[in-house]
């Protein structure tokens, strides 16, 4: 990676206080939900068995046969349990067992129960060739990205968002010839409260494409042909967020994508999802990127969106150690964690760019493994597309000097429309020259240690420190209720999908993610 | 010297004299560059209407597109004396005045209900007229002292916010549309004025869309009372709410 910067002076007792602290915090949110499952949870087991399509009124055949287990009452066993007993009953394979079900020929809850040895065989082979499978499909983009070799950082990460994926496939092929080394796929603001994972292609979106696994598909096709031309490596990334989290890591994870968006929070404060629902789903996402080598990208950017970039910046120094936390629980190497932060702050403040340096240097210097996403100015774009080119120079510049490793390109015509064409490639054309031109800037930077920077960066490890200290004492769940994160309060009831949570019973069974912990736990020995 | 005057009857662009109609334009073409492509997005800004076309840049963006940046300089002019703009208009009050006025020819806060609709899952402009912050240093609408203010948030159904505004007694109800593509914003602000008339609460209370692409012309033709476009302060918003509240009271 040669990451070529400089040195940040942090007090390294409050570091460690800070990780003992967000550990502390999540290890007590773990505990609920090591005893929960969802029914998204579930659908990831049912899709991750190959079961795939949709019934004659268009409801995905997952939802069809978590339904169907629910209503029988049967689901606190897991819905493993009743596709294995179902496939022996019927001698049928899961999808052929899915499409009866769908048929409503009959249900998966009235059918005998089997010899619990032939079941128990049945999970095991079942389980055994999804894992396979998925294996597989990790270990074909590991070789590819070391054959056409990994970009250096950071990467140029664009955005398609015409909310037609043929159309996508245009703009994304013209971005990576120019570029790009990540692309994208904006996905239909309108799909993160659907309860379901919507089937096919998507030629007609709303504020872009649905995430499908067909769409995914398209996409990665085109991008497989398109590195092969510019002898590249180009990442692929979708939105692992919302009531469907879980299902669609595991589509990426079948369909070969690197990245997906996929925060411990952003649900329950940004759309409203209940916060049991959340955590049980992204604990269960963040399993199965872990295995598929899946970079996730956190979404701390949106805090300071919401609210102020200097007063609140250490809520995004909390949240980041939060993610962080969340996603060693689930066995995820740092190098996956695409651990988020921005550049927000209202270009008109005095010495704006220098609390920029210093909260980009928390960051790495705080995160030195992780692969940190980087996200350009967006609330103080105004429509002026000039003054906008010159604040992404400025955000680029930062970048460069900070060794941060995804950089989201900043679209000059941010807050006017869905990138042009030619937006995207004055992104990529302005982030290659300061690239370029600063490439070893970091190198050569000192910063005085008693010197604004530096002191600015401690200031923000200590307000995260104290407010770790506050969260831990009340609990992550009371402090969300307060408000501390992004300025948003959300109550532990409420919510979307909370009738979704579910206790598991004593024979709970989850046969996938045992399979996906055991091997990860045996990895990280 | 002499410096040619502006002529209101008949303004053009100023690049750097009076009237020399200088504008720049940039645009991509779907062909790939060469002379060919330069001499294709010259004929085109000809036929534009424009003149003096020059092509002072063109690149590749991939195989099949090239980008162009283009001056030319226009003949055509506008008689600004005719020139008639619908917009807001309010007095322009600061946080303190607005209180003042409310209390004084009001009496009581005014109720105020928020949301972003539809599919619509972005709430950064909302946010920053009503949050306390505010934008900018002009401080959001919830410290004002004299409004009550009920922020529902983003992906809002008409009918949910609809409710709201029965179970508060809102006075003003304000909506704001960030994602537009293909025009969707129209179809969800239209759904929300149909939604109200059929309650029965549209003439109860003040409507307003705010939004970087929605402008008072707009709004005003959905059936809105007033529509913010880009730049608007949380202060412009409380003004005009201020004044337009009192004057529906007399």
């Amino acid at each position: 990676m040669n990451k070529r910067i400089p040195h940040l002076d942090l007090d390294e007792n409050l570091v460690r206080e800070a990780r003992k602290l967000a550990k502390d915090v999540t290890d007590d949110v773990q505990r609920f939900i090591d005893v929960k499952s969802t029914t998204s949870v579930e659908r990831t087991v049912v899709r991750l068995y190959g079961i795939d399509g949709i019934d004659a009124e268009d409801v995905p055949l997952p939802n069809v046969i978590v339904d169907d287990v629910k209503n029988g009452g049967g689901l606190d066993r897991g819905v493993a349990y009743w596709i294995a007993n179902g496939c022996i009953a019927k001698s049928m394979m899961p999808q052929e067992l899915a499409e009866a079900v769908g048929r409503r020929e009959f249900s998966l809850m009235d059918l005998p129960p089997q010899n619990e040895g032939l079941v128990a065989e049945k999970i095991d082979e079942m389980t055994k060739s999804a894992i396979e499978h998925i294996t597989e499909i990790r270990e074909t983009r590991d070789r590819m990205l070391e054959e056409l070799g990994d970009p250096p950082q950071p990467y140029l990460y664009v955005i398609v968002a015409t909310g037609n994926i043929y159309e996508d496939v245009v703009q994304a092929r013209a971005a990576v010839k120019e570029g790009a080394d990540i692309v994208a796929v904006i996905r239909s603001t309108a799909q993160s409260l659907l309860d379901y994972v919507p089937y096919g292609a998507t030629t007609e979106g709303y504020g872009g494409t649905y995430a499908t696994q067909e769409n995914f598909k398209i996409m990665r096709a085109a991008l497989d042909e398109v590195q092969q031309e510019v002898g590249r490596y180009v990442r692929l990334t979708n939105y692992a967020s919302g009531l469907c989290m879980p299902e669609i890591t595991a589509m990426g994870a079948l369909e070969g994508l690197d990245f997906l968006l996929n925060d411990s929070m952003y649900g329950i404060l940004f759309r409203n999802i209940n916060m049991i629902r959340t955590f049980v789903d992204q604990y269960t996402s963040r399993l199965i990127s872990a295995y598929s080598h899946i970079t996730i990208n956190t979404g701390e950017d949106n805090y300071i969106k919401t609210s102020d970039p200097i007063d609140r910046a250490h809520t995004v120094t909390t949240s980041q150690l939060i993610n962080e936390q969340f996603a060693l629980k689930s066995y995820m190497k740092p190098e996956y964690m695409g651990i988020g932060h921005a550049f927000e702050i209202d270009p008109d403040v005095t010495n704006g760019l220098l609390y920029e340096i210093a909260h980009a240097m928390l960051t790495r210097e705080l995160f030195p493994q992780a692969t940190p996403k980087y996200m350009p100015p967006t609330r103080h774009m105004t429509g002026n597309i000039f003054k906008g080119y010159a604040m992404n120079s400025l955000y680029n510049l930062v970048s460069i000097m900070t060794g941060q490793s995804i950089q989201l390109l900043g679209m000059l015509t941010e807050a006017i429309h869905t990138p042009f064409l030619q937006d995207r490639y004055l992104a990529i054309s302005n982030a290659k020259y300061v690239f370029n031109n600063a490439k070893d800037i970091g190198n050569e930077i000192v910063f005085k240690s008693d010197g604004f920077i530096q002191k600015r960066a401690n200031e923000v490890l200590e307000n995260a420190v104290k407010l770790l200290e506050h969260v831990k004492a009340v609990g992550l769940i009371s402090a969300i209720e307060e408000g501390t994160f992004g300025d948003i309060s959300r109550k532990r009831d409420e919510g979307k999908g909370g009738d979704g949570v579910f206790t598991k019973g004593e024979d709970y069974y989850n046969p996938i993610l045992e399979a996906i912990i055991e091997e990860l736990r045996g990895e990280s020995v | 010297m002499n410096v040619k005057k502006v002529d209101l009857s008949r303004i053009k662009p100023y690049g750097d004299q009076m009237d020399d109609g200088a504008v720049q334009l940039s645009f991509t073409l779907p062909v790939s560059n060469g002379p060919r492509a330069r001499e294709a997005a010259r004929q085109l800004v000809n036929s534009m209407g424009f003149s003096e076309v020059q092509i002072v840049f063109s690149e590749d963006l991939s195989d099949d597109f090239t980008f162009f940046i283009v001056y030319g300089k226009t003949e055509k002019f506008v008689d600004y004396n005719s020139i008639k703009a619908i917009g807001v208009e309010s007095p322009k009050m600061n946080m303190e005045q607005v209180d003042e006025y409310i209390s004084t020819n009001i009496g009581h806060p005014i109720i105020v209900v928020g949301a972003t609709i539809g599919t619509d899952a972005h709430t950064v402009g909302l946010d920053s007229i009503l949050n306390m912050k505010g934008f900018h240093g002009d401080s959001g609408l919830e410290r004002y002292r004299m409004f009550e203010v009920y922020n529902l948030g983003s992906q809002i159904a008409p009918t949910e916010l609809a409710k709201k505004v029965r179970e508060v007694n809102a006075n003003v109800v304000l909506v704001s549309q960030v994602v537009t593509q293909r025009n969707i914003h129209i179809k969800h602000l239209t759904e929300l004025v149909d939604v109200l008339e059929a309650e029965g609460l549209r003439d109860r209370v003040l409507l307003i869309a705010g939004g970087p692409r929605i402008t008072h012309e707009l709004a005003v033709e959905l059936g809105y009372d007033a529509g913010f476009g880009a730049g608007t302060m949380p202060s412009d918003v409380a003004s005009y709410i201020a004044s337009e509240v009192a004057k529906k009271l007399l």
